[in-house]
């Protein structure tokens, strides 16, 4: 049932993207931003730990999973540090995704060129 | 509207293109067709500029004539300071005018091109335009690694360059007989992902203008094209003109419609960039004529007067079209 309601959640995420690509002037930069900042926010108001938990890796791995990951990792770092973490808890929570990122951003680079995707 | 009475024949003409185009509809036109868009360089900066390169060389080739036979060459691309075209013009020593009309920058050489033959002072004149599509990407999205989705009224920017010579000997050439360079139109689009509705205004407002002041019948045209406005700006255009009491008809097309076959080509909404109507002009429209199937064609760069910094600071996006008429008597 979890993995249904994963790729349920999941895609549903990808739909609302596509339809704002579709339908709207906003640029693929600005959208990730947007699900980044939502992701933020939508923890912080309750909303996304119970989805994380119903959907799994439908939450947490579209952008908004990253917003949550920020928001969950600030919260965590403020109840353990105080203010402090308000700056430390959100870099460090995400610090593996964003670590891994890089590494294979730029491993990928070394090895391939990039190409038009219509030819 | 400036006549040409001299008639500034276009005696040599020549493309060069990358993939994509030459899997198109208008593959057997081509001069030259990469098998990757590359063009054997390591950037595809410098692959536009290697294009650039053969494009002249081609247009040379054919038209029998020495880089030294050319008084003045007008060229421009849409690199970040045309750089693109200075590249690839390196080397030939031909004195160079760099251009920028974004799309329309082909219509615009020409026109220049043409006048300098009008006015007397040159005898063998040249007009060169390109676009890349991976070189575009970079200089006014993002870079192609970054891998973000295209919208569906995006167009896909033509890799193409096309050059002609022009010379003040008529012979039995085609020549161009009018030029109308076109005013800046801003009717507020914002959207830089919908090109087509910023230029439709500017191409309307010259293809107007030049019915107005010549009074003629736009069906005795073989073709009347637009530079690159899709599917999408090709629409507005045609609804503008009727609005204003000029109804086109089956010979009004868009260039950025012809290069690519827009149901089985992934270009959304089909092609853009200097290379559109500068491949499509050099390679079809030119080979109609010389094959006597056609006589009388409006060519309308249209181009949209944007760049990244302006997009970003929410500047709305004007938009040019330059015309101009190339004849070929029976």
């Amino acid at each position: 049932m979890k993995f249904i309601l994963c790729f349920i959640i999941g895609g549903l995420f990808c739909v609302i993207a596509q339809i704002l690509i579709d339908k709207t002037a906003l640029t693929p930069a600005r959208i990730l931003v947007l699900y980044v900042v939502s992701g933020v926010i939508l923890t912080g108001i309750g909303i996304y730990k119970p989805l994380v938990e119903i959907a799994g890796c439908g939450a947490t791995v579209p952008l908004t999973g990253f917003g949550y990951c920020l928001a969950d990792g600030v919260e965590k770092a403020v109840n353990e540090h105080g203010f402090i973490g308000v700056f430390t808890g959100g870099i460090t929570a995400t610090s593996g995704g964003i670590a891994s990122a890089i590494l294979s951003s730029v491993t990928a680079a070394l090895f391939f060129n990039g190409k038009p995707e219509n030819l | 509207m400036i006549e040409m009475k001299s008639r500034p024949s276009i005696i040599g003409f020549g493309n060069s293109v990358g993939k994509l185009e030459g899997d198109g509809p208008l593959k057997e036109y081509f001069d030259l067709t990469d098998t990757d868009s590359k063009f054997g360089m390591k950037t595809w900066e410098k692959a536009e500029s290697e294009m650039i390169r053969q494009a002249v060389s081609i247009t040379l080739k054919k038209a029998h004539l020495k880089p030294g036979n050319i008084e003045l060459a007008f060229g421009g691309d849409l690199s970040n300071q045309c750089t693109a075209t200075a590249l690839g013009m390196r080397g030939f020593n031909i004195p160079y005018a760099g251009l920028y009309g974004a799309c329309s920058t082909f219509a615009l050489g020409i026109g220049l091109a043409s006048i300098s033959i009008e006015s007397g002072k040159f005898s063998t004149t040249m007009a060169i335009s390109s676009s890349h599509y991976s070189s575009a990407e970079r200089q006014y999205r993002f870079p192609l690694e970054y891998g973000c989705q295209r919208t569906p009224t995006a167009q896909t920017t033509v890799t193409g360059a096309g050059c002609v010579i022009l010379s003040k000997d008529t012979k039995s050439y085609p020549y161009v007989s009018a030029f109308v360079p076109g005013t800046i139109c801003d009717l507020g689009i914002t959207d830089a992902n919908n090109m087509g509705a910023a230029m439709a205004p500017a191409a309307a407002d010259t293809v107007l203008k030049y019915f107005s002041i010549t009074r003629e019948d736009p069906n005795n045209y073989d073709y009347i094209l637009t530079g690159d406005l899709g599917a999408e700006g090709h629409k507005i255009f045609t609804d503008l003109c009727l609005k204003n009491g000029l109804a086109l008809g089956k010979n009004s097309n868009d260039c950025g419609k012809m290069i690519y076959n827009l149901k089985e080509q992934e270009v959304n909404s089909g092609g853009s960039g200097c290379g559109c109507s500068a491949s499509v002009f050099t390679a079809f429209v030119m080979n109609e004529f010389m094959e006597n199937k056609i006589h009388d064609v409006l060519l309308i760069g249209t181009g949209a007067l944007l760049n990244p910094s302006t997009v970003l600071q929410n500047e709305t996006i004007p938009g040019i079209a330059h015309l101009v008429r190339i004849r070929r008597e029976q």
